[in-house]
């Protein structure tokens, strides 16, 4: 690992104060990517500015219907959250099956959609759930926010506080684990919320994680695994790598999204 | 130079180090606890695995000064004088290593899982928590059925207090 200086944030006004003064530097949640690419030298932030300990962002917090969960929350803690389970229990199991348990100690919700690597699980959580994503200095819906293969709407020094959304009337979601890294090859969330059926992939897309109009549209008239047998999910935009070719992640997409609707609760 | 102050073990430690200097790093060779094990070094075989403030992490992948002001318990402290804990038992009882390099970090990860789940875990659930550990001799096995045997044990003694 290249040197760097290590800041740790008292307050989010401290955080961005911290970035601004150090161009070079990133944001540190849980560090489950962030350090291990700095391990293999593929990143050198000059700074490093902690987010764990800022109490304002951690933590769930369930208002009637509406959850707001802080960025530096801790997978473990989404996973093991007994009031979320009962209004949107597939946002615990999705948590509670990223990486592995010591991952799920440290990792964040917001470290993991900032830096949407496009095998997390949680960006596509939060686009099939319609989230509002919360930042330092606005509010970003998820289709706004993840823009491509790391890529999100993030400005310069903007910061993720929390994220929001209305626990949908059933959700499931279906992961396909790369067996050695825990990664989704393809991961499906699906979810009947008030504003309409949303299924999001990752894992899959060349892009990033995307919606698919075709299974939402075929939720919308009939909520069941059958309804997805004869919508055609087109292999050109999904990804080819040693794990798996396009047209076998095309085929996962559709048996995880059966059996995300299965599994719907 | 920072300098990092940590709880391990049950004892205020402090040294010098590097921001950028791993906490395993640190543990083995400021601290001289060397139990702690560095196995893969890309957060993936759990040889390192400690407990931070009561949770399971992996120490090779957050950096010591990320750990400064919390408390640590790593191999070395868990046996009581002379006494072996239960976890450890059970893995000497039921042959759960061989080479033993992933020992520390399985026992870790297994008293962990135990002060989570413990009373509740079965087969399946002690696997899933194995997860984030490798073992290359014993095919897990004689692991699961250790942490099984220590989780029963431990029970038994908690109802033993009650």
């Amino acid at each position: 690992m290249y040197a760097t200086s290590y800041h740790r944030a008292s307050s989010v006004e401290d955080a961005v104060k911290l970035k601004s003064a150090n161009e070079e530097g990133k944001y540190l949640s849980g560090g489950m990517t962030l350090i291990s690419t700095m391990k293999q030298r593929l990143a050198a932030p000059s700074d490093l500015i902690d987010l764990r300990h800022i109490p304002a962002i951690r933590g769930i917090r369930i208002e009637g219907r509406k959850v707001t969960i802080g960025a530096a929350t801790p997978h473990a803690d989404v996973a093991a959250s007994r009031e979320l389970a009962a209004i949107c229990p597939a946002i615990c199991k999705l948590a509670g099956h990223i990486g592995d348990p010591h991952v799920r100690h440290m990792g964040t919700i917001g470290g993991s959609i900032a830096n949407n690597d496009p095998a997390a699980d949680y960006p596509a959580g939060l686009l099939g759930l319609g989230a509002t994503i919360v930042t330092d200095r606005r509010s970003l819906s998820a289709d706004d926010f993840f823009t491509g293969l790391f890529e999100t709407a993030l400005e310069e020094g903007e910061m993720v506080t929390s994220v929001t959304f209305d626990a949908p009337e059933k959700a499931g979601y279906a992961k396909f684990n790369n067996p050695a890294s825990r990664f989704a090859m393809t991961g499906v969330f699906v979810a009947k919320t008030a504003g309409g059926v949303r299924v999001a992939v990752t894992g899959a897309g060349s892009s990033g994680v995307f919606r698919h109009p075709g299974f939402e549209q075929a939720l919308a008239s009939n909520w069941s695994p059958d309804a997805l047998s004869n919508v055609v999910v087109d292999a050109s935009n999904l990804m080819s790598d040693l794990h798996a070719n396009a047209e076998y992640r095309a085929n996962l997409v559709k048996v995880m999204a059966k059996r995300a609707v299965a599994s719907a609760g | 130079m920072t300098k990092v102050t940590l709880t391990v073990n049950g004892r205020a430690m402090s040294g010098e180090c590097e921001d950028r200097t791993l906490l395993v790093h640190f543990i083995r060779e400021k601290l001289g606890l060397t139990g702690t094990h560095v196995g893969c070094d890309t957060t993936q075989c759990g040889a390192c695995v400690i407990h931070m403030d009561g949770l399971s992490v992996k120490s090779c992948s957050i950096l010591a000064v990320q750990a400064s002001g919390s408390t640590i318990t790593t191999i070395e402290g868990l046996a009581g004088q002379g006494e072996l804990h239960p976890v450890q038992a059970a893995f000497k009882e039921h042959h759960g290593l061989q080479c033993g390099f992933c020992t520390p970090g399985m026992v870790m990860t297994a008293v962990d899982l135990i002060n989570r789940e413990g009373g509740t875990l079965t087969e399946e659930t002690v696997r899933a928590g194995l997860e984030g550990n490798i073992c290359r001799c014993t095919g897990y096995h004689n692991i699961v059925k250790a942490i099984l045997a220590a989780d029963a044990e431990m029970a038994t003694g908690r109802q033993a207090a009650e």
